[in-house]
This record gives structure tokens, sequence and C-alpha cells, in this order.
């Protein structure tokens, strides 16, 4: 902004006072100052330098690190605090973003200031225009984060929180940050092309075709996933219900007031919005008193048509009336509602109740999710560790925009922590329950009943069978004893008690304002209960603990809506592409023909809705069978990214670095190739399940609604079965080119830039900070720029 | 000393907006109004309202890959 304000300023008046420049560079300092053939600053060649105040400072954050470890590690048989796993967390990212990213930018990335990014070069004053670096972080966040880190860590919980605390911290330090920095970076040097473009251009056709199927179908796994995960914490909830459907008329009102009454004024139509949907809340708790609740009790199939026919509409309708304006809407819960989270848990300062390492940890029979810790935990988990996705995202709009290559590190590596630190707060929420609660609300209804076995009873209330279900369970809480049913709340009176058993989960429903919350499987229940607790503890107290869980409801709400209709987009363009392809159906390709736009949003639709409806239909819930298929697709997407990654780094003839994204890959592959064989092959497979209701089927037993679900389960389990083969031969496929293309390249021995799709290299002319925040070092050179731009504006004037 | 503490409250509320103007999307006219201004000197540029129904219609036909996870 500052550099805009001088150059513009009369030739000949000094730069205001703040911008003066006085060469005060000391001898070290002046010699990484970059400068271009004009002799502009254009940026600062990142260094790590020791001063004893620093040694000092990372040899605190060290110990810290190391002593918040070994609390969580070690702690056996004693209450510790939540806020532990809240000091692990930032301490190790800290160190990882320091040490670990400024390593693989010095190694591999080998960032550049001289070299001009896509956004210098093409500077279209549209998706290519400069864009603050703090901003862009914000922007980045963005479009990485979703509700997959809310759900993963919180069913992966069931076999105590060490694991999953390892994995969400270790994976996004070595893996998930890693991968997404990388691809930024690929794509930076590549004119902010995409994914799919980069592996054609460095993989060949056929790499780039793989990848363009595998997206569109995990696509819409991703979404049929989150949108059931939306569905079981809706259905028979009218206060969500009606809540949610709300926000559908607020948008439009949103998108009315900034098209007509005030255009472009984004933040006063946020706010608008935002005091909207508070109401909006608090009116969902009126409506569930009142006689309009039934209205808004929805069945669960219910629900997916209204869905279905929600995102075809915001797919058909203007975007500024619905789909923009719910953006902003769910960017400002985004980011809003971390910090207020963050600052929740270190008030409430809940305890642990789960146990380090739970019973489930030793076994594959779980209730949350089936399989064994590995490679299952890794695949559930997902995002907040390592997320495919976020390397069509970080492909995406961002390099187009980053202003600088050492901005790289801090927008890539940074945003991914900040999704990994998420991931940590969703664990915080389900380890500070009472596990009976927990698996209370994470049992299917099926699963209550058969792990109740002798004690169910039909006519048995769900709270009874559910605590027959839990007693039945071998699972111990942190300090040994055998777990218990237990909510911390205020009795009529006002005092505080502590309702155990069955009582316990109907207090907690009647405190959530929910009928129930026995089998509300899929997470997003569990997380709310959780973040209302700790929002409760400083925002309003024990009254406002069900507006809490309802914001927190709608705040995965928000998220999964505008995944669906951003998904049946995206998903829409990349089907048309496809078909495109196809020289009879050329016109496809065409995104602004309306008749073909049509078509490709009712094949993305069915698509999506397809998969939902076979997962609601599901007797368990459809939770249990979703989980590691979506798991596994994205996880493998990752591993296509690492292959990209490495095919890159190999040809730049950066080899003796090339384990960065060897290991990681490696691991990935293990990971998401033993998952998908246990899927395929087995007593865990889809189609073992298959075999058992085809069986069930033929046996001839099966009446009426068992019948049904067997068959549901049956067909289910088929198409996940398929799936599964489909992805693993994908990219199995994948891979091999992967390593086709490495092993050319070793045998040819030629590297470098130009055996790649890089882009030379183009002389920047300008000049912004690297990190989160200026040093001193970059406040001067941003004022030498200033003052150098003013005289070369001057010169040039005088010339002229 | 309250003179010190009001102009740093200012500046940071400054930042505030400022962040909040262009992370929502609501600076992008400023900065076509810059850039426009660099590279057509002389021109006249749209208005608000005409950019953004540009820009509305460049944002339909170009999807961004935000999803999911």
């Amino acid at each position: 902004m500052s550099n805009v304000a001088s150059a513009s300023a009369k030739p000949g008046v000094p730069a205001p006072g703040t911008l003066e420049f006085n060469n005060d560079y000391t001898p070290a300092e002046a010699e990484r100052v970059i400068r271009n053939a004009k002799g502009l600053p254009v940026g600062v060649r990142p260094k790590l330098v020791w001063t004893p105040a620093r040694i000092a400072l990372w040899a605190v954050i060290a110990v810290v690190c190391a002593i918040a470890w070994s609390v969580l590690a070690v702690s056996r048989g004693e209450q510790i605090s939540a806020i532990w796993f809240i000091v692990v967390a930032l301490s190790s990212y800290a160190i990882a973003y320091r040490f670990y990213a400024y390593y693989i930018q010095i190694r591999i990335m080998r960032t550049d200031d001289a070299n001009a990014t896509p956004a210098e070069r093409v500077h279209d004053g549209a998706n290519f225009e400069r864009t603050d670096r703090r901003v862009l972080f914000g922007q980045h966040f963005a479009g990485i984060s979703g509700a997959g880190p809310l759900v993963g860590p919180i069913l992966a919980a069931q076999m105590g929180y060490l694991p999953s605390t390892l994995w969400i911290i270790l994976g996004v330090i070595f893996a998930g940050a890693v991968q997404d920095m990388l691809m930024l970076w690929i794509s930076a040097r590549r004119r902010g092309r995409s994914f799919g473009q980069m592996a054609a251009d460095e993989m060949g056709k056929f790499g780039g075709m793989i990848l363009s199927v595998f997206l569109v179908v995990m696509t819409a796994i991703a979404m049929a996933f989150l949108a059931l995960v939306a569905i079981n914490a809706m259905a028979s909830s009218p206060w969500a219900v009606f809540s949610i459907a709300m926000t559908i008329p607020i948008a439009i009102l949103m998108g009315l007031y900034e098209r007509f009454l005030r255009p472009g004024r984004v933040i006063e139509t946020t706010i608008l919005g935002f005091v909207l949907l508070v109401l909006d809340i608090v009116a969902g708790g009126w409506i569930a008193e009142s006689a309009f609740a039934s209205v808004f009790t929805l069945s669960k199939p219910a629900l997916v048509i209204a869905l279905v026919i929600y995102s075809f509409a915001a797919a058909a309708l203007p975007h500024w009336l619905l789909v923009t304006p719910r953006d902003y809407l769910s960017t400002l819960m985004k980011i809003g509602t971390l910090a207020l989270l963050v600052i929740g848990i270190v008030i409430a300062n809940p305890s642990v109740k789960f146990p380090a390492i739970s019973e489930l940890a030793g076994v594959s029979n779980g209730p949350t999710f089936s399989g064994s810790l590995f490679p299952f935990l890794f695949i559930t988990i997902a995002c907040g560790a390592l997320s495919g996705f976020h390397g069509a995202v970080a492909s995406g709009l961002t390099p187009k925009a980053v202003e600088k290559e050492n901005q790289i590190r801090m927008i890539g590596y940074g945003s991914m922590l900040v999704e990994s630190f998420t991931a940590i707060i969703a664990l915080i929420a389900a380890v500070t329950l009472s596990q009976g609660v927990y698996f209370s609300t994470n049992m299917s209804a099926a699963q209550i009943q058969s792990a109740a076995g002798q004690s169910y009873s039909a006519s048995a209330t769900a709270e009874a069978n559910a605590v027959a279900a839990v007693d039945s369970l071998k699972v111990s809480d942190i300090e040994g004893n055998h777990l218990t049913t237990t909510w911390d709340s205020v009795d009529e009176s006002g005092n505080a008690k502590t309702y155990e058993g069955e009582e316990a989960l109907t207090k907690a429903a009647s405190d959530l304002g929910e009928k129930t919350i026995v089998s509300r499987t899929g997470g997003a229940t569990t997380f709310a209960m959780g973040m209302a607790d700790f929002l409760k503890s400083y925002l309003g107290g024990q009254n406002a603990m069900a507006f809490w869980y309802h914001f927190a409801i709608m705040f995965e709400a928000l998220f999964i809506l505008t995944t669906v209709d951003n998904g049946t987009r995206v998903a829409r363009y990349q089907i048309g592409e496809m078909l495109g392809n196809v020289r009879k159906l050329r016109k496809f390709a065409d995104p602004t023909w309306k008749p073909g736009n049509v078509i490709t949003t009712l094949i993305a639709t069915a698509l999506w809705g397809g998969l939902l409806w076979m997962g609601v239909a599901d007797a368990n819930g459809g939770i249990n069978a979703m989980v590691p298929i979506f798991g596994i697709s994205n996880q493998l997407l990752a591993a296509a990214c690492f292959v990209l990654v490495t095919v890159c780094i190999v040809k730049m003839g950066y080899v003796k670095y090339a384990w960065v994204t060897i290991v990681p890959l490696v691991w990935d592959v293990a990971v998401t190739f033993t998952a998908d064989l246990q899927k395929i092959f087995g007593p865990l497979s889809y189609f073992a399940v298959a075999q058992k209701y085809q069986t069930q089927i033929a046996s001839g037993t099966l009446e009426g609604k068992a019948l049904a679900n067997a068959q549901a389960g049956l067909s289910n389990a088929y198409l996940d079965g398929v799936l599964s083969v489909f992805f693993l031969v994908m990219m199995a496929t994948f891979v091999v080119v992967g390593i086709v293309v490495v092993a050319r390249t070793l045998a040819a021995g030629r590297f470098g830039a130009a055996t790649t799709s890089e882009e030379p290299f183009a002389e920047s002319q300008w000049f912004a900070p690297s990190g989160l925040v200026a040093t001193a070092l970059e406040k001067k050179v941003q004022r030498e720029y200033s003052a150098k731009l003013h005289e070369l504006k001057a010169e040039q004037q005088a010339t002229a | 000393m309250f003179a010190a503490i009001s102009s740093k409250l200012l500046a940071a509320w400054r930042g505030v907006v400022w962040y909040a103007r262009e992370i929502s999307g609501e600076a992008r006219y400023d900065h076509y109004l810059e850039h426009f201004a660099e590279e057509h000197p002389g021109e006249t540029p749209l208005t608000e309202v005409q950019y953004l129904r540009r820009r509305e219609e460049y944002d339909r036909t170009h999807p961004n890959t935000s999803c999911c996870c």
C-alpha cells in the first residue's frame, strides 16, 4: 500500500516520514538484500540469524515442547488438563515451521525473490493480482479448511488420545504441510497451473487423465460423506433443521442487500447476515418448543431429497443471490469460531477423560470405525494431518495471487498448520467428554443392539440400551477404571451436579435442546457438544449451552453446505471438460452453454446424491462404511501430490533432498494400499460384508424392514468395494507412471528447470516482506524500495 | 501518554478494517482502480457496479477448486 502512495506522490516531494530511507544497513544485512537490474531492492535472502535472545527463545520453546509431549505420553492414572494439547501442538508447529519448513525452502524450493511470481508476470487485474501475504494466508486457509478435520479426530478418539495426537502433529509436519507448500511452490513456478495440468505436463497425458477422472469421483465421495455427517446431525432435530434451512432466506436477503442497496459493501452484508444468523439460531430454540416442531422434524431420506434439490437450485440460481453471500458467512464462521474456541478451551480448562491408549487400539472392531490402528487410524483422521484435496486448492487461486516466492512457506506450510490445529481442537472436544457419552453418541442403533447383547430390550428407551451397550465395552478411562457415563450440569435449583448413566444422557440431550444424543453418529454432534462446553464457560454460562450447541452445528453445516454447492460446481466443470474431450460432445467444454450446464449439474448431483442416498439407507448409519472410502480416496490423492512433487524435485536435480517427499509418499502408499487391500480382500472387506448380506437374503428368513436393510447394505457394500478396486488400480498406475518418469530422468542424467515445465526466470519489480510480521531488515528494504521507486518515476518523467 | 495510546488503538483499528476489507474482497475495486490508473492513464475505468458484474461473470465461468476438507 505504502509504495503506491509514494509512487503516486509528486516528483521532488520527499516520501512520507515513515518511508524515509537512511541507508542504515549493517554489512551483514546489506549482503542479504536482492537487487534487480534497475537497482530496485526486490527481496531479502532467507537466512537464520542467531542472536543470544533468539537462542534463548528457541531453547525455551524446545523445552516446553518436550515437557508437554512427555506429559501427554507418560501420564497414566491421573487427570490431565486439555491445555497440554494446545501447548504440544503450538510448540511443535513453531519448531517445524522455523526449522524443517525452512530447510525445505532452502534446499528444495530455493525460493528466489528476484524471480517474478505469476501475479507479477500476468498481472491481469482478475485472478492474477498481487494479494498481501497476510490476506492471502487467510484466503488460502479458508480455501483448504472444511469439515473434514472436525470429523476424523473425533471418530479416531476411540483408540485413546495419543495415537491421534501423534499423527495429527507429526503427520502435518512431515507430510500434510510439506505437500501443501510444495504443491503451491510447483504451481507458482508454472503460472499457477492446476494439479491436473501439471500432472499432464510433467508426467504425460496419461497421468493427467488418471488424475482428472480420480478428482471427479473423489469429489463426489467427499461431498456424500460430509453431507451424511450433516444429515446425521440434523435428522429429527427441529432446532437444527429450522435454523439451517433459514440460512437460505438469510443468504438471499444478504444477496439482495448487496446487489441493490449497497453494491460491493461486503463487510456490511456479512455483519447483517451474522446478526440474522444468531437470531435464527435463537429462533430455532423457540420453534423446537412450539407446535411447528413437527414441521421441521425430518427423517434422513427427506433431508437427502431436500439437500439435493437445494444444491441443484444453488447451482442454477445466480451466484450473487445464494452462493456468494453464504460463502461470506462460512468464511467468517471459519476464522471467527476457531479463535472463540481456543479462548474457550483455555478458560474452561477441561480435563481429559480418555486414556492415552485405550483397549480399542489393539483390536479391529471398535464401534466408531472398524479396522486396526494401522492403517485405519490414519485413514480416519485424514484431512487434519494430510489431505490430498489441498493439492487442488494450492494449485488454484493462491499461486496466482502470491506476491513473492519467499512467502510460499508462510502461506502453504503455515495454513496447513492451522488446519491441523483445528483437528487438535476437535480431538479435545471428544476426549474431554465422558467416554460413555462419547460411545452412546457415536454408536449406531444396530451397534448398540449387538453390543448390549442380552441386556438389550426393545421396549427400553434408547438411553437405557445405550448405557447397557457402553457398560459392556471393555474400555477404561484415563484413571484406569471402567469407563463411565457422566454429564456435568446443574440441577433444578441451579447447583452443580454430575449426572450418571441413563440420566446423564437424557440430561445432556435436554441441556443441548435435543430430543436425544444417542446414535448421532458422524462426529458433528460430538464436536458440537464439546464446543458448547468450551464456549458456555465464558459466554453465557449453563443457560447458553443449547445455543452454543446449535451454533456449532450451524458452523459445521455451513462448512458442509459450502462444500456441497462448491463441489457440485467444480464437479460440473470437470465433467464438462471431460465430456468436451470427446469429439461429438465438444460443446460441453464451453461453460456458458446452458443445456450443457444443466446436464453436467445433473450428473454431478446424481453422483453424490446417489452415494448419499445409499449411505442413509444403511442400517449401520452409513458413516462406518463411508469413512474408509472417503479417507482412502483423499489420502490416495495426497500420494498423487507427492508423486508429482517428487517428479519435479528429481527433474530439478535435487535428488539428494528427494527423501523429503519420498518418505511421506512411501508412508502414505503403505497406509492407503494396505487399507484399500483390506477393504477388497479379507474379513474387513466390503465384499465380505456383501457376502454376509447375500447369505442373509438368500436364506429367506428376513422380512420387511430387515430385508430392506440387508438389500441396502448389500448394494452399498458392492458399490464401495468396486470403488476401492477402482481407486487402487488408478493410483497404482499413477505411482508407476511417476516411478517411470523418475527412472527415465535419472537414466538420462539431464536435470534443471529446462527439463520441466517451469517458466523461465523473469525479473521481479516488486518487493514485499516474507513472513507474517515484517522483520527490521525488511522494513529498511521497504523504505529503500519506496525511495528508489520514487526516484525511478521522477527520472522517467524527466526524460519524458 | 493518552495520545500515544489512542493513536496506537487507532492504528490497530485501521489495521483491522484494512484486513477485513482485503479478505472479504471489498477492497478489490480499489485495487482495480489503482491497476487501471497505472496501465491505462487517461481512460475511464468501469464504475463499481459494472466492475462487480464483470467480476461475477468471470467467476461464474472460472470456478475455484476450493473444496471439501
